[in-house]
């Protein structure tokens, strides 16, 4: 395989649904990112894809995210300036030149983000993340899991402001310190996370996940232009199992410190009919039980779709009254090893709940 | 230098500041009749209705130019039986009666986006920069559509936080040099949009003023007063709305003619997506915000004739089938992005389920499809039993006997096989749309209403019961005639708790809803919103109220 491939525009529109299908509920929807890259492509732009195995042990990588308040994205729009300076002010701050550009979650509109950095610095993107899906805290990567450094990360917004977060004494610091950072420019913000080594990255990196996000895009679009069933095309190519097919009944949300927290009852439909479906969120899904009895929890992938088109729907967009498929994807292994689970568990999310995969 | 804010900052409120209740004397009493019209896309509906009571109906085809239809729709309705003279009942025999108010209810906006027609080149103006600037105004419209509609595209440093305070401060010198040029290309309709401006509307007002100094022509649509959170849904909305004015201000003027033609001397009424209306005067300003009143008043007109507030609603009409639920006498609202034309935008709008199926669907040879396709207002001439030469889902009913138009004979030979399967397709179509709509398991009565409404079945599971209606084919107009006035209040509050403050907007509310003709008796408040604002100096608060109220 060659080490550098182009990513075509279809495969970025692929790519946007597939991150949202990860982003099992949250991460934010990648439509503005999405149009952010159509602009860019339009004009010429492509960008790269990276294997992350030739990447070489000392070459520096760039993790990049858009932090913030979902609202605030809402009015002040991510631009792709904005990310590419979060990375050039780490790269004037290390005085030493990325190689290339990763994301910190596939899953939702973060996916997307390093392509927006590497269309403008004409640097690749590594085909991987640290999440291997969304999460809704700092510490919960696949970096944090194996304790490598925090620090430094930088924070840039549109202005001619940028933060360098010099240390932190640990992920709770950084965490409170870009924070606070990051509200003071306006609750929206691009950061450049600290600086991975290729080393890092073969060893400690969720690797292919950008490849898999595109992938689980064209299977859905795929199954929808031969008028197949997407939601069975998925669970079929990503080895996924359905756990539920329904009508959504009730929604209760509610925002408490920054996150949106809530349940959601499906009651079942076709094979299902009789039986319902209860769902539990901290931005992303959580855990789910099957006629009370818990069925699936995180770290396996909880993925809330739209039974007729696959179009994953996120804790925000849910309402009464959707036809909704839940289908469970399997976690990187990472997540699933014992330290793993202290950081990305149903304990984690304040659940007293066992992990038991749906894939066991 | 300190700029008056808007939403005007409102202190401690002096001690009465109450609506005065007009009360009216005996004396003056008339029956007041109110003229209701929906003018749809295939038919212009019109009713009179005395209280509860319709007095009349009629049904006439929209004609291109919209006012010949409601000049026939009206002159049908003020004859025979002529209800200007008609004999008043026993109870009140000394009252004359008067049509005090006309309410018109129109898809013609809509139908102007989705069918490219009509619309107005606009200037865009973005106040925002540095943010946001990747994302330029139509940038996620339908490549038609952007060609028609955009014209000059500005974008300038200003706008707020989420908090209210300013991102950077607004390029006044660019506002005016943009207005300049906006001139000099001769467009006259300008749209602004500033970010945050639902929490701040300063920038688009200094803008408007900026604009009116250099360019007194124009008309301008302002972002804070369509939209909500989310810029380019709001920008949208704002930039359709000023492609729409022209059109508009035209088509209101013509609905004034129309009446005036007719010999009626009652105030005009526009109806909105929220099934209040709005003086014609002041609602050509804001043409998107009637885009749902269509489905609004056909559900809204369902709840009043069947007197059921929480039901389901399947509207037939010619082309399409709208499938709703009505709570507490109103539609329930979508929550999320609406598409308009492919525009994307956040307006309150009714939930709707659209099925291809009406009175002039297609049919296939052998009856398994039916729709999406549809003969539209050329049934009466298209249809088999009209004597045309198409199947259409109204000759399949009438062959299977469900409704007795035009000549049976005509569908006399068509096959029995076809038929049952024709019907069996439509009613599955039917079932599945309102089982998708429905949100709950318990049974609910469902409410058929519109000229195709015999496709619905007797029995739909979980439906209690299936509700026919008297002048089910006109619910529409009778929801135009039936809507009320509502008044809302946006604005921010000082050193008030948050009781105090509510308390001070609503009042604000009512006025302002008495002052658009609503009854203050009958004024209920219908959302209250407050929204604490954390970097304006002491303890302040916006509040939304809007209270709605029958017409005086």
């Amino acid at each position: 395989m060659a080490s550098l491939r182009p990513v075509s525009a279809e495969e970025i529109e692929s790519l946007a649904i597939g991150a949202w299908i990860l982003g099992t509920g949250g991460g934010g929807s990648p439509y503005l990112a999405l149009l952010n890259m159509r602009a860019l492509y339009r004009e010429g732009a492509r960008v790269a894809l990276m294997d992350p195995m030739e990447l070489a042990d000392d070459d520096l990588v760039a993790v990049v995210s858009n932090m913030g308040a979902p609202l605030v994205g809402q009015e002040r729009l991510t631009d792709p300036r904005t990310i590419a300076s979060a990375v050039t002010m780490m790269e004037e701050y290390l005085r030493r030149r990325f190689r290339a550009i990763m994301s910190l979650e596939i899953g939702g509109g973060n996916a997307i983000q390093p392509f927006m950095a590497a269309a403008l610095l004409d640097r690749p993107v590594v085909d991987g993340d640290c999440m291997g899906r969304a999460f809704p805290e700092a510490q919960m990567t696949s970096f944090a899991i194996h304790d490598l450094q925090m620090y430094p990360l930088t924070l840039v917004d549109v202005r001619h402001n940028a933060v360098v977060v010099a240390r932190a004494a640990s992920w709770k610091w950084m965490e409170r310190l870009s924070r606070t950072a990051c509200v003071a420019v306006g609750s929206i913000a691009a950061t450049c996370k600290a600086p991975r080594t290729g080393k890092e990255i073969k060893d400690c990196a969720i690797l292919g996940s950008t490849s898999k996000a595109i992938r689980i895009g064209q299977t859905v679009q795929t199954a929808r232009r031969a008028h197949r069933d997407p939601i069975e095309a998925l669970v079929e190519a990503e080895r996924g199992r359905l756990l539920f097919t329904g009508k959504l009944a009730d929604v209760a949300r509610r925002a408490t410190e920054g996150f949106l927290r809530g349940t959601a009852r499906i009651d079942g439909l076709g094979d299902f009919r009789g039986h319902r479906f209860e769902l539990a969120f901290q931005n992303e899904f959580a855990v789910g039980w099957l006629d009370g009895v818990p069925r699936v929890t995180t770290p396996d992938l909880i993925c809330v779709m739209d039974s007729v088109s696959g179009d994953a729907i996120g804790t925000e967009t849910l309402r009464y009254g959707q036809r909704v498929s839940v289908v469970a994807l399997p976690a990187p292994p990472i997540l699933l090893t014992p330290k793993g689970l202290e950081h990305v568990g149903p304990r984690a999310f304040g659940y007293d709940l066992d992990f038991t995969s749906v894939f066991a | 230098m300190r700029r008056k804010r808007r939403p005007t900052v409102e202190r401690r409120p002096t001690a009465d500041q109450s609506p005065t209740v007009e009360r009216r004397s005996p004396a003056k009493a008339l029956r007041r009749l109110i003229i209701g019209i929906d003018v749809g896309g295939t038919n212009t509906d019109a009713v009179l209705l005395d209280g509860p009571r319709v007095v009349h109906a009629v049904k006439t085809p929209t004609t291109p130019d919209v006012t010949t239809g409601i000049t026939t729709a009206l002159k049908e309705l003020v004859s025979e039986p002529r209800p200007i003279s008609y004999t008043p009942p026993s109870d009140r025999p000394g009252l004359t009666p008067r049509v005090t108010n006309i309410m018109i209810g129109t898809t013609h906006f809509t139908n102007a986006v989705v069918q490219r027609r009509d619309l107005t080149r606009v200037a865009a103006v973005r106040i925002g920069l540095p943010a946001s600037a990747s994302l330029p105004p139509f940038v996620d419209w339908p490549e038609d559509l952007a060609a028609l509609v955009r014209g000059e595209v500005v974008m300038l440093e200003g706008g707020h936080e989420y908090d209210g305070r300013p991102i950077v401060p607004f390029d006044e010198r660019g506002m005016r040099e943009a207005a300049r040029r906006i001139r000099a290309a001769g467009l006259t309709s300008v749209g602004i949009a500033s970010v945050f401006s639902p929490l701040n509307a300063e920038c688009e007002t200094r803008a408007a003023a900026i604009l009116r100094e250099e360019h007194p022509d124009a008309t301008v649509t302002l972002s804070h007063q369509l939209g909500r959170i989310g810029l380019l849904e709001r920008e949208n909305a704002t930039l359709l709305n000023a492609a729409l004015v022209d059109l508009a201000r035209r088509t209101t003027h013509a609905f004034t003619a129309a009446i005036a033609a007719s010999g009626l001397a009652a105030p005009l009424y526009l109806t909105q997506n929220d099934g209040t209306v709005m003086l014609a005067s002041a609602a050509e300003a804001f043409p998107v915000y009637s885009f749902a009143s269509g489905p609004t008043n056909s559900m809204r007109g369902a709840a009043f004739l069947s007197g059921l507030a929480d039901a389901m609603v399947i509207d037939v009409g010619g082309t399409t089938t709208d499938i709703g639920s009505l709570r507490h006498g109103f539609p329930r609202e979508a929550n999320n992005v609406v598409e308009v034309g492919g525009v994307r935008t956040l307006f309150r709008m009714p939930d709707l389920l659209s099925l291809g199926l009406g009175g002039g669907s297609l049919v296939s040879d052998d009856g398994a499809a039916v729709g999406p396709r549809s003969v539209g207002y050329r049934l009466v001439e298209d249809g088999r039993v009209f004597g045309g030469a198409t199947l259409t889902a109204t000759d399949v009913a009438v062959a299977a006997g469900l409704t007795d138009l035009g000549e049976r004979g005509r569908v006399a030979g068509l096959s029995g096989d076809l038929v049952k399967r024709a019907v069996a397709r439509m009613h599955t179509m039917v079932e599945e749309g309102v089982d998708r709509m429905k949100t709950d398991a318990r049974e609910e009565p469902l409410i058929a209403v519109g000229g195709g409404c015999f496709l619905v079945p007797e029995r739909v599971p979980g439906v209690s019961d299936v509700v026919h209606v008297p002048h089910q084919a006109v619910a529409n107009a009778v929801g135009a005639a039936i809507a009320q006035v509502s008044g809302e209040i946006d604005q921010i509050f000082q050193n008030l708790s948050r009781d105090e403050a509510i308390a001070a907007a609503r009042r604000r509310a009512e006025a302002r809803a008495v002052e658009a003709g609503a009854d203050a008796a009958t004024l209920k408040v219908v959302d209250v919103e407050d929204l604490p604002l954390a970097y304006l100096p002491g303890h302040s608060l916006r509040v939304r109220v809007r209270v709605v109220g029958d017409v005086r």
